[in-house]
């Protein structure tokens, strides 16, 4: 952070802005914020209380509770798997790094579509891990809200991997060193060290997976089952409105949902900027 | 990279063995079991009856389709991404960081709110509805469609991966090459460009993945129509929904060694970056 | 402000080119005349085998060979995206109500039901069960359906033309039973639902819930649906129960006036519809297992069609508008019975 205020001090005015700024603000303004302006006017030709009406309905509330509740537990459960990923690929050398590295980013670059289908034939009663599972601890995953949270997961994975690991990368490892000098053993240096020097970048990386887990739909609704009130989630209660012929309700709960997934995301930088503070 | 084990953060080998160990399993369960899935399924009857639903007409026109999205859809952002990229890392603005979130919102919108959109401006009861209706054009349902919803959905790939990059490498190279008298387009190609190629090349690739393979979006403007409006992931899910589970699979193999290929590529580019760079460093 | 207005130039830009391309396209010089017929879900075999024929048919009477494209979707979506500018020549859902949507924008007729013979449906389908080999837990009538610890699958009557048939079907049985009443019949509503684990967006979607994946013990299906699920998965071991009494379900079709005349294809989408009542059409129908309207191939199907009771929902629901806006608008009587986690 510092090193760009110095650069700032010296920072010659390269030639192009006039340019750059132009066809940045036109890509942006054309494909992203008019359309998204749409979504924020089309609303309230129901006037507030009609959306009001529309956001309460019951199985809209439920669709609430499940996509944000699912998609918090489900990046809640990705952050020590992303973290023990990155680690793993940051820290050792063994056969088969490179590949683990590289696998990361599967769910970046697989069809969510893709992803949903295979979970589903995996998780169900008679797939691979659906079926022993049911066998010996008698749980059912897909067409649950349990299923929701899997898919979600492999959702949410890659952006905290991703996050965490060029942190990890850098983390100067002199602390450590001096720990360790001063008689910690590793799993101490660990958990006091290097895991809070972690603990911004997990939260970041935590923040993306959330976000990116709230808005998904390939992957879920082949293995959510899709049951108003218990498993429907929020982009398909946008589908679903719109198959009522209900634009200005899908609008409003496309435009609650982003504001929601905002203040959120405010939030956990807030917390973040307290805990870098904390920092020396 | 060229450190070797220094004793003081080496971890005891029981711990590193244990941490490999579960990194391995759950990268098994959780990434390599769904990919598995997808070839066993598509190879259940064998590889003809796999390979006959992907030269099938409607798969190969598909093909074409979502070849064609991409084609116009990934170059867009690359272009849009470099500018941003410039403007933010090698100009003065207020505003910037403001520019960036903006540039980074499409990955918080769900990709059906992506959709929804092109249906509140373009479609039929939307706001530009009745305008395009009476000049015949067709928007929504049709090609327009299908690659406005794509550059929504992988807008900030290519310039999330080149603004840190660039903020990182600062400008000294172009300063000294502007003052040696190079104008703009000199100093991007023969100074900028050449130190983000790979970087900028991984970009696109995952670009490009993600406009291969978008499902969510699509559905929305798609209209469906075999052979017509059809992308792969689309047809994806119409082979599953006429029980040609086979051949739903099959095509998503193809989705999927897409992805891989996508995978290895961005690796390799990797290895190439870090070992050109090694006499940087 | 400059940047809105530098990025509305923009994308009218865009737009002049989009324009140009779809010019080009509809100016090509007689080039075989293309139809999209948008349908819903359980038809898409029977459309397929009947464009072939069609087409045969067409081109026979001295027509260029058409190109004949078909959408498939839950009956709902499909609507939904020809309102939203789909270009339809003809639409062939599974109820009334989703045509009336349409026309209710204004893009067909509004007596469009009165158009063509058998109120605007060639051919017609019913609601049966879909159970496991030997039909393990004895279902053979709707009360069966209520008994404690049967699990039903079925679409969601919001999203899918099938399952509001299904539901349908169950209150006008309920109706019809001794002390039967509005009271008793969403109460037999209500309980069926408490028992439905999965509930599909489309009728595809619920098929293969129930033969795929393995849950429920009974689907409620199209009839063609059923025989369709009989046929591709011969080793999953189904059968097919017909209750005593079901509904009789129309899907209907209509020619979209608004995108023919725009296309100058009435006659080719005229054709296509009424060329479903003819002989030839109505074979094709059958074979696909929906009741052909002509009592002629009817007979000719024999036992492939089981004679039962039918109710319509014209005369027990008095049309598809009113059963829509008592039953599946929001507010309407599924919306306020339907509590799930009440198991």
């Amino acid at each position: 952070m510092s090193g760009t205020a110095l650069f700032r001090l010296r920072r010659q005015a390269l030639p192009g802005r006039g340019l750059a700024l132009g066809v940045t603000l036109v890509w942006l303004g054309g494909f992203i914020l008019i359309p998204l302006a749409a979504l924020a006017l089309r609303p309230w030709e129901k006037g507030l209380g009609g959306i009001w009406a529309v956001l309460t309905e019951p199985r809209v509330l439920a669709g609430f509770r499940l996509s944000f509740g699912a998609s918090a537990l489900a990046a809640l459960i990705a952050a020590p798997l992303g973290l023990l990923l990155a680690w793993v690929i940051t820290r050792y050398e063994f056969p088969g790094r490179r590949a683990l590295d590289a696998l990361i980013d599967l769910p970046f670059a697989l069809p969510t579509a893709v992803a949903g289908l295979a979970m589903t034939a995996i998780f169900a009663n008679n797939g691979w891990l659906g079926e022993p599972l049911a066998a010996w601890f008698g749980w059912t995953v897909a067409f649950r809200p349990a299923g929701v949270v899997v898919a979600l997961v492999f959702v949410a994975l890659p952006f905290i991997a991703r996050t965490v690991e060029p942190v990890l990368r850098d983390l100067p490892r002199e602390t450590e060193e001096a720990a360790a000098t001063l008689g910690a053993t590793r799993v101490q240096t660990i958990a006091r060290v290097v895991l809070p020097a972690l603990a911004p970048a997990l939260l970041t990386g935590f923040g993306l997976g959330f976000a990116r887990a709230v808005g998904e739909y390939g992957s879920v609704i082949f293995i959510a089952g899709n049951m108003p009130m218990v498993s429907e989630i929020l982009p398909l209660l946008i589908v679903v409105k719109l198959e009522q012929f209900d634009y200005a309700g899908a609008a409003a709960i496309g435009l609650a949902m982003l504001l929601l997934a905002f203040v959120i995301l405010l939030g956990l930088n807030l917390l973040q900027l307290l805990l870098r503070r904390g920092q020396p | 990279m060229t450190a070797r084990p220094r004793a003081a953060t080496a971890d005891p080998p029981w711990l590193a063995g244990l941490l490999i160990g579960a990194a391995l399993a759950v990268a098994g369960v959780v990434l390599v079991l769904p990919l598995a899935a997808v070839f066993t399924e598509s190879l259940r009857r064998g590889w003809e009856v796999a390979w006959e639903a992907i030269i099938e007409p409607d798969a190969v026109s598909a093909m074409q389709l979502t070849l064609l999205v991409a084609a116009i859809a990934v170059p867009v952002n690359t272009l849009g991404g470099i500018a941003a990229a410039w403007a933010i890392a090698r100009c003065d603005f207020p505003g910037r960081r403001l520019l960036v979130t903006l540039i980074e919102l499409p990955f918080s919108v769900s990709p059906v709110i992506s959709g929804l959109v092109y249906v509140l401006l373009f479609g039929a009861q939307g706001y530009f509805g009745p305008w395009l209706a009476a000049h015949d054009i067709q928007i929504l349902f049709a090609l327009p469609g299908l690659v406005l919803a794509t550059i929504f959905v992988t807008f900030p790939f290519v310039a999330r991966t080149l603004i840190p990059l660039m903020q990182e490498q600062g400008q000294a190279e172009e300063e000294a090459a502007l003052t040696l008298g190079a104008n703009t387009w000199q100093i991007l190609w023969h100074v900028t460009l050449p130190k983000i190629r790979w970087a900028l090349l991984a970009g696109i690739l995952l670009c490009n993945a993600r406009a291969m393979g978008e499902f969510g979006a699509v559905a929305v403007v798609s209209g469906h129509i075999r052979g017509q409006t059809n992308t792969m992931p689309l047809h994806v899910e119409i082979l599953y929904n006429e029980y040609m589970f086979v051949g739903a699979f099959a095509v998503a193999s193809l989705l999927a060694l897409l992805g891989l290929i996508t995978l290895g590529a961005k690796t390799a580019l990797e290895i190439l970056s870090r070992s050109r760079m090694g006499s940087h460093a | 402000m400059i940047t809105s207005a530098i990025s509305r130039r923009a994308s009218l830009a865009g737009l002049t080119l989009f324009a140009a391309d779809s010019q080009a396209r509809a100016q090509a010089p007689q080039a075989p005349q293309q139809l999209l017929n948008v349908s819903y879900d359980p038809t898409r075999e029977f459309y397929r085998e009947y464009h072939t024929a069609f087409a045969e048919f067409w081109a026979g009477q001295g027509h260029p060979r058409p190109r004949l494209s078909a959408s498939h979707g839950g009956s709902g979506r499909q609507a939904r995206a020809v309102i939203d500018g789909l270009a339809a020549d003809v639409v062939t859902l599974a109820l009334a109500y989703d045509i009336d949507a349409i026309a209710d924008r204004g893009l067909l007729a509004k007596e469009w039901q009165t158009r063509l013979p058998d109120n605007a449906s060639p051919y017609t389908s019913t609601i049966v069960f879909l159970v496991r080999r030997g039909n393990p837990k004895a279902l053979r009538d709707w009360p069966d359906l209520l008994k404690a610890g049967v699990s039903v699958i079925t679409p969601n009557p919001k999203t899918s033309g099938g399952a509001r048939w299904n539901y349908l079907a169950l209150w006008a049985w309920a109706l019809r039973q001794p002390g039967g009443t509005e009271a008793t019949a969403e109460q037999a509503v209500t309980q069926l639902f408490r028992q439905v684990p999965v509930l599909d967006t489309g009728a595809r979607g619920s098929t293969t819930t129930f033969v795929q994946r393995g849950q429920g013990d009974v689907l409620l299906a199209w009839e063609n649906e059923a025989h369709l699920a009989l046929q591709e998965f011969p080793q999953a071991g189904l059968e097919i129960v017909y209750p005593a009494f079901s509904i009789l379900a129309e899907p209907p079709v209509s020619v979209v006036d608004a995108n023919v005349d725009r296309r100058g294809t009435r006659p080719l989408a005229e054709a296509y519809l009424q060329h479903l009542y003819s002989d030839q059409g109505q074979r094709i129908a059958a074979k696909h297992f929906y009741r052909p309207r002509n009592p002629d191939v009817l007979r000719e199907a024999g036992s492939r069609f089981p004679n039962i009771e039918f109710a319509t929902v014209d005369t027990v629901f008095g049309g598809w508008r009113r059963a829509q806006a008592t039953h599946f608008d929001d507010g309407g009587v599924f919306d306020r019975i339907y509590r799930p986690g009440g198991r």
